[in-house]
């Protein structure tokens, strides 16, 4: 009891202390790990299949998931050039594509580039090189739906989500957010699903193949306008430059163009 | 020894609440009370973590020397808070998105610390697991009326559940929008305290001083 408060006594208990912990956490975040890996995996996938419009929290169980999305072919393109990347190059650049998450690599300088100022209409700062996109084979071997991963500065923060297009690259399916930080009641209403629906079946591209799609306050008429946010001015045009940005020449614009002409 | 475990358990509730009374753990109380279920998530990892750094501070009690005091319970808080923040995302991994930080926050909980520091260092490892438990109690009492509140008229619904369908899904009610907001969690916690102290005057306390008159020309003269 003396001995405690004694300077070698203060450091003994303290080193004790720091193992015990340090042994708890660690097997703790290793016993915990495998759970924590599929339940992320699990919760990219739906949102991807949020996005098509394949599931619905309300109708759908988690059990469904996994047979849902393995219906889905991952294909890892190179923004640039717009090219699918082979086997080959996956490899060489030990790329998985069941795994590879875009976010993850985003401050790596071998797997991703800054922005410069004047083409980073979506305030994102840095891009990666390569990103997959999630493509639905229909029967006859064309693409029925792909879902590309967009992201793009709000109000707040970065608003992530996926945006599903038609076989034709051109045609959007649904829309899907899964991490934003916009106002609730407000910006947060991009989650809304009655706001989702009004982007189905709008064009993205006009005859020019320039992004013609936009959110647009008091629009929402013809092909290429969805009605922006009632008091969520400037999330409506974070997620109009996100789509601008994603859709364009220096996001999935080249991919989308290759797809066409081949 | 039943009398006391239960004035342990049941004094934090209303008696000595520690956000009515205490104004203690006031952050967190805003954060994470928009929607009933992060809630009751945020209620079971604060009484978690407050019962068993109790516990186990309150075990080593003997052996802390009096001057790394406040550290070792920092580290042993915040072991715990670490070890609860990882089962959430194995097991309940939408909630433990949507609490995001405020998990981690625990650990800055002044509740946990106030706990560990006024009661565990002194008593005892089972009257100080039951404290925990009570004090998580108290802060889960007002969580729950806050996020019962918030939830009805800011989204119309409880637990996800519709209660009063809202304009924006082709229902009746216009939803609150300032419920959804940090500062209304500061008017409710405003009347419940209003409340608790009418009921029970001995809670109100004295004024520490008292505005002294103007001071009038001819007395400065």
């Amino acid at each position: 009891m003396q001995s405690k408060d004694t300077v070698a006594g203060t450091i003994k208990v303290a080193l004790v202390l720091c193992v015990v912990c340090s042994v708890f956490i660690s097997s703790a975040a290793v016993i915990l790990k495998p759970f924590q890996v599929s339940n992320k995996l699990l919760d990219r996938n739906k949102n991807i299949l949020a996005a098509a419009g394949m599931f619905d929290p309300a109708l759908n169980s988690n059990a469904e998931v996994d047979e849902l999305f393995s219906r889905f072919t991952l294909q890892v393109v190179e923004l640039d050039t717009g090219e699918v990347l082979s086997q080959e190059r996956l490899s060489q650049l030990g790329i998985d594509p069941d795994t590879y998450d875009e976010r993850a690599v985003l401050a790596d300088p071998q797997f991703s580039d800054a922005l410069p100022e004047e083409e980073d209409i979506a305030d994102l700062k840095r891009r990666v090189r390569y990103s997959t996109v999630y493509t639905l084979p229909a029967a006859d071997g064309s693409i029925e739906t792909l879902v590309i991963p967009v992201s793009g500065y709000g109000l707040w923060g970065t608003i992530y989500g996926y945006l599903a297009l038609d076989g034709d690259g051109n045609t959007v399916n649904g829309i899907g957010f899964y991490e934003h930080k916009e106002t609730p009641g407000l910006g947060g209403e991009i989650n809304n699903p009655r706001w989702k629906a009004l982007w189905a079946g709008k064009k993205v591209y006009d005859e020019q193949g320039e992004v013609a799609l936009s959110v647009i306050k008091g629009g929402g008429q013809g092909d290429y306008e969805v009605d922006g946010l009632s008091g969520a001015s400037l999330t409506s045009r974070g997620v109009d430059n996100m789509i601008a940005f994603w859709l364009g020449p220096n996001g999935f614009g080249p991919y989308l163009d290759n797809l066409n002409e081949g | 020894m039943a009398a006391d475990t239960k004035t342990l358990l049941f004094k934090p509730i209303v008696a000595e609440n520690p956000i009515t009374l205490q104004i203690l753990g006031i952050c967190s109380a805003l954060a994470v009370t928009t929607s009933l279920r992060v809630t009751i998530v945020m209620c079971v990892a604060l009484t978690m973590v407050v019962a068993f750094s109790n516990l186990f501070i309150s075990m080593v009690r003997n052996y802390v020397p009096s001057s790394i005091r406040i550290i070792i319970q920092m580290a042993i808080i915040s072991t715990l808070v670490i070890a609860v923040d990882q089962l959430l995302q194995a097991f309940a991994y939408e909630i433990s998105k949507q609490l995001s930080v405020f998990v981690g926050l625990i650990i800055t909980n002044c509740i946990v610390m106030g706990r560990a520091e006024a009661f565990a260092m002194k008593n005892p490892p089972i009257p100080s697991f039951m404290d925990g438990i009570g004090n998580g109690l108290g802060y889960s009492s007002v969580l729950l009326i806050l996020g019962s509140v918030r939830e009805l008229f800011g989204s119309g619904s409880l637990f996800g559940i519709e209660i009063l369908p809202l304009v924006s899904n082709g229902g009746w009610y216009q939803a609150n929008g300032l419920m959804l907001l940090a500062p209304s969690a500061f008017f409710i916690i405003g009347f419940l305290i209003w409340i608790v102290r009418t009921k029970r005057a001995d809670q109100v306390e004295k004024s520490e001083f008292r505005l002294a008159a103007h001071t009038t020309q001819e007395v400065a003269h």
